[in-house]
């Protein structure tokens, strides 16, 4: 079994590249059973799509 | 406001950080040129002043650790690498022994995301973590979220394993959440 630790490494690994089959496989069978896990994906995911409105937004002058 | 009138705006302030950062002026304007040539590959596309801002900054920090390191200040690189040792024991901390989370940090979901993007105070948040977030780290994050490069890509300019680039962008995810978390979401203890 896959443990928190190391399911939040290939959590991030999987915004960077393909996962295996392997790995996925893993991952998701952890995420059934893992609320805090599940919670990190989301929100790594939420500050990736952030990040892209970041660069677009104006917030004027300091 | 075009890129190249924000920089003219911002470089005052970059020249004031890197002669404290350096204690020499000369050098000082030194990197902030280097630091702003650098800066120029990507700007097209920072529309946002703030986005801007910490780009060239987080840029500038690396121009001068360069800049230390070329004159053998081993000190002051040491204690830059410390930071990424210092956050990497802070993000294990979170963890019991068997590496599972610990009741009190497990992440809990955060309340309304979507909401926080209306509050100007949130981004205020979201860019003093990014600050706060050791130089080299910071700067692959943002090569790979506000850029949008590819991994290999970084890794080729950066000079870094792939494995190491990927060790970095964990780094800076978690370090980032973990930092929103305490900073704007609250860090209420879990229950599971």
């Amino acid at each position: 079994m896959l443990t928190c630790k190391k399911a939040t490494h290939l959590m991030s690994a999987g915004l960077d590249r393909p996962l295996g089959p392997g790995e996925r496989l893993r991952l998701r069978l952890h995420l059934i059973f893992c609320r805090g896990c599940r919670a990190f994906r989301n929100q790594i995911g939420w500050l990736r799509n952030i990040s892209r409105g970041f660069v677009g937004r104006d917030d004027g002058p300091d | 406001m075009s890129a190249a009138e924000l920089i003219a705006d911002f470089r005052p302030q970059m020249i004031k950080f890197a002669r404290l950062q350096l204690h020499d002026d000369a050098a000082g304007e030194d990197v902030v040129q280097e630091a702003i040539e650098a800066a120029l590959a990507g700007i097209d596309r920072f529309a946002g002043r703030s986005a801007l801002k910490t780009w060239l900054f987080t840029i500038l920090r690396h121009k001068i650790i360069d800049s230390l390191r070329e004159r053998g200040r081993t000190v002051q690189i040491s204690s830059l690498e410390r930071d990424e040792e210092a956050l990497d024991e802070t993000l294990d901390g979170l963890f019991n022994a068997s590496e599972h989370w610990r009741p009190d940090t497990r992440p809990r979901p955060w309340a309304d995301p979507h909401a926080a993007l209306e509050q100007r105070q949130f981004w205020l948040v979201f860019e003093t973590c990014l600050e706060v977030l050791p130089a080299r780290t910071a700067r692959v994050f943002m090569m790979r979220e506000f850029l949008g490069l590819e991994t290999d890509e970084i890794c080729a300019t950066l000079s870094l394993t792939t494995s190491h680039c990927h060790v970095i962008l964990h780094r800076a995810r978690a370090g980032l959440r973990q930092c929103l978390t305490n900073g704007w979401f609250g860090a209420e203890p879990a229950s599971c």
